[in-house]
């Protein structure tokens, strides 16, 4: 991490992180490529991609303690950026099916043929070129969080309204979405992908790849938003979540700086949901729900909100506890999130991260 | 008829167009060529049917120190935050200088034209620290992407550091704003306008909470500010007022009651009654 010295020097959270994420991109392709399958070390293909999808959802949380965490927009609808990204990659990948498809219509996905539709509508233009839909990955979300935040911060909606209004806004797409005639899916989704460049998705080399691009994008988000939030801009930012009016009166036009956070956010968890989409393999409007945009808030605030690391420590837990229990005791999973959420904000207001701060301060005196 | 005057006056060119407008920059020759910084004509507001305003004019010169007292609800802290941009008034014109109607802009370009404001209950940023609370005050150009690539030169460190100096917290320099005292704080509040190096200063009861020596201390600074910038303070605190005004402004249900030194304006028999006949 030499490449970014001064950046982390005051970020131990950010080190121990940074050194985490790099051992397991090193042991991962190890041992799921070059342990053989029977020794008792080998590491499933299955598990790799759990990890990647653990990661994406990490680079999801990041963007959210960035607004909350450290501008105070609580938004309760991130998950529809993360969405629209994973919708704009699953285009890119349909197209790639090509004649491979069920019905074997050379440019039409295989649900537009069910539909009897007869041509590819336009906004699926281009999104047969990788570069276009990576494009698409960014700027879908970006613009809509600019529109929507120009409208919502221009009116200077805060606190609980933003939060119902963002709500309002991912269950509307999905909603949207869940509709045939809109052209992407309805409530199947997308899905059957086949490649990506070119390299078979199902393949343990891809999936690697894959987890390692997720690795990279988190790490290099990670940075940014450190950047961000290190720079004067972060302590203006932070001066807007503790003292709006002061800070508009010291002459900053806070909701510029409340909207370029916002779209920022947006673009962070756009790439997150296209890292997310080749993993699992599908993506339906059900990433839309209201639901999912809760839960992500949820990670953020068991990690810790305002370090950044902390958002990264709480998805990962959070996430692998839901894998665990969703699997061991699958009626009691949803009751374990809500008592965890209830726990943490009652007992561990700055988090796990907090906590260990709090022994740390503690064990030094 | 009325419709159409109120569709006018609703969609007065220089507001409708403001958008348009060439982006203003802080304009080192204000124009004072009258005399006054700052004119308020005719200004009424009203929240509910309360007049909080009522028919105010009231004009600051240019380098003048102005005390601005009355009794609870008098519409002080109202008209504070017409000039700040923060409340629109129903009625009336405000100007800074000859030529800027602060009615046209809103708080961060009001703050820019060269307006500080200093709150009645002292509102520092609490989690950041005291250098960061006055780097974030400082005069500079606060746009987005200029602040995000903001580094601190050797110029402003120095008058960051000088400042800390006046005000007394070098020492806190690098502890956190919600761990001083409350007199501190107001300091700090102080320190921070005086990074802005505004024109002109409101400043809403700079020493409520504060020790004698404090408030002495601070009464100084405020003397010495005045002459270079124009300063307007709102104060309970009679003594203090004693201390530094030169003109005091009585307002009483939203209007002046009185104005003149301080002599004139403790014998004025509407004065008195107001203040004792309650």
């Amino acid at each position: 991490m030499r490449l970014f010295p001064s950046l982390l020097d005051n970020d131990r959270g950010g080190r121990i992180f940074m050194g985490l994420l790099g051992v397991v991109c090193v042991l991962v392709p190890i041992f799921n490529l070059a342990v053989p399958e029977t020794s008792p070390f080998h590491m499933s293909t299955y598990t790799v991609t759990l990890l990647g999808k653990y990661l994406t959802f990490a680079l999801l949380a990041l963007s959210v303690d960035l607004i909350w965490g450290y501008c105070g927009i609580l938004s309760l609808g991130h998950g529809a950026f993360f969405a629209l990204g994973g919708y704009a990659m699953g285009m890119h990948l349909m197209r790639q099916i090509g004649e491979r498809g069920v019905y074997g219509h050379p440019v039409l996905p295989d649900f537009m043929v069910f539909l009897n539709w007869e041509k590819l509508p336009w906004y699926w233009y281009g999104f047969d070129q990788f570069w276009f839909a990576m494009l698409m990955v960014m700027l879908v979300p970006g613009l809509l969080a600019l529109v929507f935040g120009w409208l919502a911060f221009r009116s200077r909606v805060t606190g609980v309204y933003l939060s119902i209004i963002t709500q309002a806004l991912t269950f509307a797409l999905m909603l949207a979405f869940f509709r045939n005639e809109m052209g992407f899916g309805g409530n199947n989704g997308l899905t059957d992908f086949k490649d990506i460049l070119g390299f078979n998705l199902q393949s343990d080399g891809t999936r690697i790849g894959i987890f390692l691009a997720s690795a990279i994008a988190l790490t290099l988000a990670y940075l940014a938003c450190r950047y961000i939030v290190d720079s004067k801009m972060g302590r203006v930012v932070k001066a807007v979540r503790d003292a709006e009016d002061r800070t508009r009166f010291l002459g900053y036009r806070v909701e510029q700086y409340k909207l370029w956070l916002f779209v920022f956010s947006a673009v962070l968890a756009g790439i997150a949901g296209a890292l997310y989409v080749p993993q699992v393999g599908i993506i339906n409007p059900g990433e839309f729900s209201p639901i999912n945009s809760i839960e992500l808030v949820i990670w953020v605030a068991v990690g810790g909100r305002g370090t950044l690391y902390g958002a990264i420590a709480g998805a990962l837990l959070v996430n692998y506890g839901k894998t665990y229990f969703t699997a061991a005791m699958p009626e009691v999973w949803l009751f374990a999130l809500g008592l965890l959420f209830v726990l943490v904000t009652r007992f561990l207001p700055a988090g796990i991260v907090g906590l260990l701060r709090r022994r740390g301060a503690e064990a030094a005196t | 008829m009325k419709t159409l005057e109120k569709m006018r006056a609703a969609m007065r060119r220089e507001r409708s167009l403001r958008r348009m407008a060439p982006d203003i920059v802080y304009d080192p020759d204000l124009d004072t060529s009258h005399g006054p910084i700052l004119y308020l004509e005719n200004i009424t507001v009203s929240f509910d049917g309360f007049k909080a305003l009522n028919d105010l004019n009231l004009y600051i010169d240019d380098g003048e120190l102005r005390c601005i007292i009355g009794p609870n609800g008098a519409g002080k802290t109202t008209m504070m935050d017409v000039i700040t941009g923060k409340t629109r008034p129903d009625a009336g014109t405000v100007f800074f200088g000859q030529t800027i109607d602060l009615l046209r802009l809103n708080e961060p370009e009001i703050a820019a034209e060269g307006i500080g404001r200093k709150f009645q209950k002292p509102t520092v940023f609490e989690q950041q620290t005291v250098h960061e609370n006055l780097e974030l005050a400082m005069h500079a150009d606060k746009r987005v992407w200029p602040t995000l690539r903001a580094r601190l030169t050797g110029e402003q460190r120095d008058r960051i550091g000088e400042v800390l100096d006046i005000i007394g917290l070098t020492a806190q320099c690098q502890s956190r704003a919600g761990l001083l005292s409350h007199g501190q704080k107001q300091w700090l509040e102080i320190g921070m306008l005086l990074m802005q190096n505004p024109r002109l200063l409101l400043v809403d009861e700079p020493v409520a909470g504060m020790t004698g020596h404090e408030t002495e201390r601070t009464a100084e600074l405020l003397n010495s500010l005045a002459g270079q910038h124009s300063v307007v303070v709102v104060e309970h605190d009679m003594e203090f007022v004693r201390s530094i005004a030169r003109t005091v402004t009585v307002l009483h249900e939203g209007s002046v009651l009185a104005e003149g030194d301080m002599n004139e304006v403790q014998n004025d028999p509407k004065v008195i009654e107001v203040y004792l006949g309650e």
